[in-house]
């Protein structure tokens, strides 16, 4: 199937649609919270998370025997749960720096799972197949009910965050003066975690615990380079990883076997290159050119203000000059003349310079402030 | 300061991390309408008094009062200036919105700020000379501007107390000349403010008030009294004025 040909199906084909809606809704909301994960400096706690709520899919089934999407993303949501109330507590109880007390949950509770994932594998039931696809997601596997609890959680997130705009501002900003407000900074703090939570386990069937981590970092990472405004940013991150999630879907879609969570962990990608590429204000492409035309205009001024020395003691400051007289002076060359020429700060008549009233205004001005 | 009111209370305040005492059993009292450094050495848990009679640390031990209430009674009586240095400045917000904040507690939750908050927020802006820069991301504000938002913000609270966590680190003296003026002006419209602060040669001629401190309290009183050799010896471990003479 052809890219275009998905677009034209997307609309008609029901499991193309569906799939399309789930990754577009899964990039939307994953690029809010993903946001407010980055802001908080808390980037890693997304990767833990994915990787907590390992071994409670696999003990859901163990306990249930079925293999229903809500029930087994119910025990992914209370393993991932306490992995971050155990993070949050080695933080707080221990000496432990927050990076290593998310390294040990994640491996911990990876290991478990895995570990309970090929208990599972051996045991003789024909039902156990499909548990791995957790690891890496499986988008195709969605249904409509799937999508709609997606869609009820964004729905929910969004009225949560419009309400708690301002305290959620605040407590990422600075928590410790919110705390001297009289807001209850735990409660803040425990809903923004919870709904990461729940974001990263509706996200597990798509694109897995391995990748999740990226659907949260990469829109947030992207949208951070365009824009100075937490509202803005939000929004952006949110359009982004929808994006990601439908190109993703589309790319994945037109060509055989590609599995579509890694396609759209890359399409993130591609978005977080761009922004840090070509974003007018922190990207590295027009800092890049920022910087050369600064010393450009540095050297530029340097040679007249070197000029302004000279023509200071002269009663008539449009007096030609040699131009010879410049080679004395490091850093000049023919083409500085030409620009400044082309600035109007000189005149250049055959082997001689002189300065205009433009130039020698602007010398004077040039370190005055 | 006879007969005035006591803003401040702290009695038998004890905070520990981790077994080691921070603050050993401080009792103080603050009058209303003081001037006040704290100062102390490095680790003498300056920083920390002041965090811990606000409640963002917990103690293990002790009480605080203000104007006679428990302080969680009386919270929107108190302003805080936390350290430049505790928060990320590139953070995406602009200078107004900081300030902004200032005006959060008195809403409460939810509550959006609306057109009177931003009336306040644009004359503490002005008050500290930073009006021009209202729209301005904060990351390309100055460390002396990032300061003058920071105690714009306080400003904005409209309250009787304010704790100062170091205001003069790192700052220019243009800056630092403006913040003693807006702590001056405080003082004479009769609040309290509270400061810590490093600087022990500009004590006598900034604070009215001060308050020795290194794990225990040394001595607290005006300054013209207590802001002497025998203090800082006691507080610093060495004479300090033959230590500076030297």
């Amino acid at each position: 199937m052809e890219i275009t040909e998905y677009f034209t199906l997307v609309f008609t084909d029901y499991t193309l649609r569906t799939i399309t809606l789930g990754t577009a809704i899964l990039g939307a909301i994953c690029g809010m919270l993903g946001s407010f994960a980055v802001l908080r400096k808390q980037s890693l706690l997304g990767d833990a998370i994915s990787h907590a709520a390992l071994p409670g899919i696999a003990l859901a089934f163990l306990i249930t025997g079925t293999k229903d999407t809500n029930l087994l993303l119910i025990g992914a949501l209370i393993s991932g749960l306490i992995g971050t109330f155990w993070i949050r507590g080695m933080i707080t109880k221990t000496h432990l720096k927050s990076d290593t007390a998310l390294g040990l949950i994640l491996s911990l509770f990876f290991g478990f799972g895995m570990l309970l994932l090929s208990f599972i594998q051996k045991q003789p039931n024909a039902n156990q197949a499909g548990l791995d696809k957790y690891l890496f997601g499986q988008a195709a596997t969605l249904v409509q009910k799937d999508v709609t609890l997606m869609a009820i959680v964004t729905g929910i997130c969004l009225v949560v965050i419009l309400l708690f705009w301002k305290e959620f501002k605040m407590l990422l900003f600075d928590a410790d003066y919110t705390k001297t407000l009289g807001f209850n900074t735990r409660f803040i703090d425990v809903l923004i975690t919870f709904f990461i939570v729940l974001a990263i386990v509706l996200g597990l069937q798509t694109v897995g615990v391995v990748l999740m981590s990226a659907m949260l970092l990469a829109p947030a990472a992207a949208a951070r380079q365009w824009t100075n405004k937490l509202s803005v940013m939000l929004v952006l991150a949110a359009l982004f990883g929808a994006f990601s999630g439908v190109f993703g879907t589309a790319i994945s879609a037109s060509q055989n076997n590609l599995s579509t969570g890694p396609v759209i962990v890359l399409v993130a990608a591609v978005f977080v290159l761009v922004s840090f590429i070509f974003s007018p204000e922190r990207g590295i492409l027009f800092k890049q050119i920022r910087f050369w035309k600064n010393r450009r205009d540095l050297q530029l001024q340097k040679t007249l203000q070197f000029m302004f020395d000279i023509v200071r003691d002269h009663p008539d400051i449009s007096h030609p000059h040699a131009i010879k007289i410049l080679n004395n002076f490091q850093g000049y060359t023919k083409n500085t003349l030409k620009k400044m020429e082309e600035k109007n700060w000189v005149q250049v008549k055959g082997m001689k310079w002189s300065l205009t009233q433009e130039g020698y205004h602007a010398a004077e001005n040039l370190y005055k402030q | 300061m006879e007969g005035s009111k006591i803003a401040v209370q702290v009695d038998d305040l004890t905070v520990a991390y981790n077994y080691k005492p921070v603050l050993w059993d401080i009792d103080l009292t603050i009058p209303e309408g003081v001037l006040m450094a704290i100062v102390g050495p490095n680790g003498a848990g300056k920083s920390t008094l002041i965090k811990a009679i606000l409640g963002i640390i917990d103690p293990i031990a002790g009480s605080v009062a203000i104007y006679n209430e428990p302080y969680e009674k009386q919270r929107k009586k108190v302003a805080y200036v936390p350290q430049k240095g505790s928060v990320d400045w590139d953070f995406p917000t602009t200078a107004l919105d900081v300030v902004m904040m200032g005006t959060y507690g008195k809403l409460g939750w939810i509550k959006r700020p609306g057109k009177k908050e931003k009336k306040a927020a644009l004359e503490a802006l002005e008050k500290v000379g930073m009006l021009s820069f209202k729209g301005r991301q904060i990351s390309q504000l100055s460390g002396g501007q990032q300061q003058r938002v920071f105690l714009a913000r306080a400003l904005v609270q409209d309250a009787a107390i304010y704790f100062m966590d170091e205001p003069f680190q790192g700052v220019d003296a243009t800056t630092e000349i403006a913040i003693i003026n807006i702590l001056k002006e405080l003082r004479k419209a009769n609040k309290t403010v509270i400061v810590v602060h490093h600087d022990l040669q500009t004590v006598p001629e900034y604070f009215d008030w001060v308050t020795f401190l290194n794990v225990k309290k040394i001595a607290t009183g005006p300054v013209k009294d207590i802001f002497n050799d025998d203090n800082l010896t006691k507080t610093y471990g060495i004479n300090y004025k033959v230590a500076v003479n030297q």
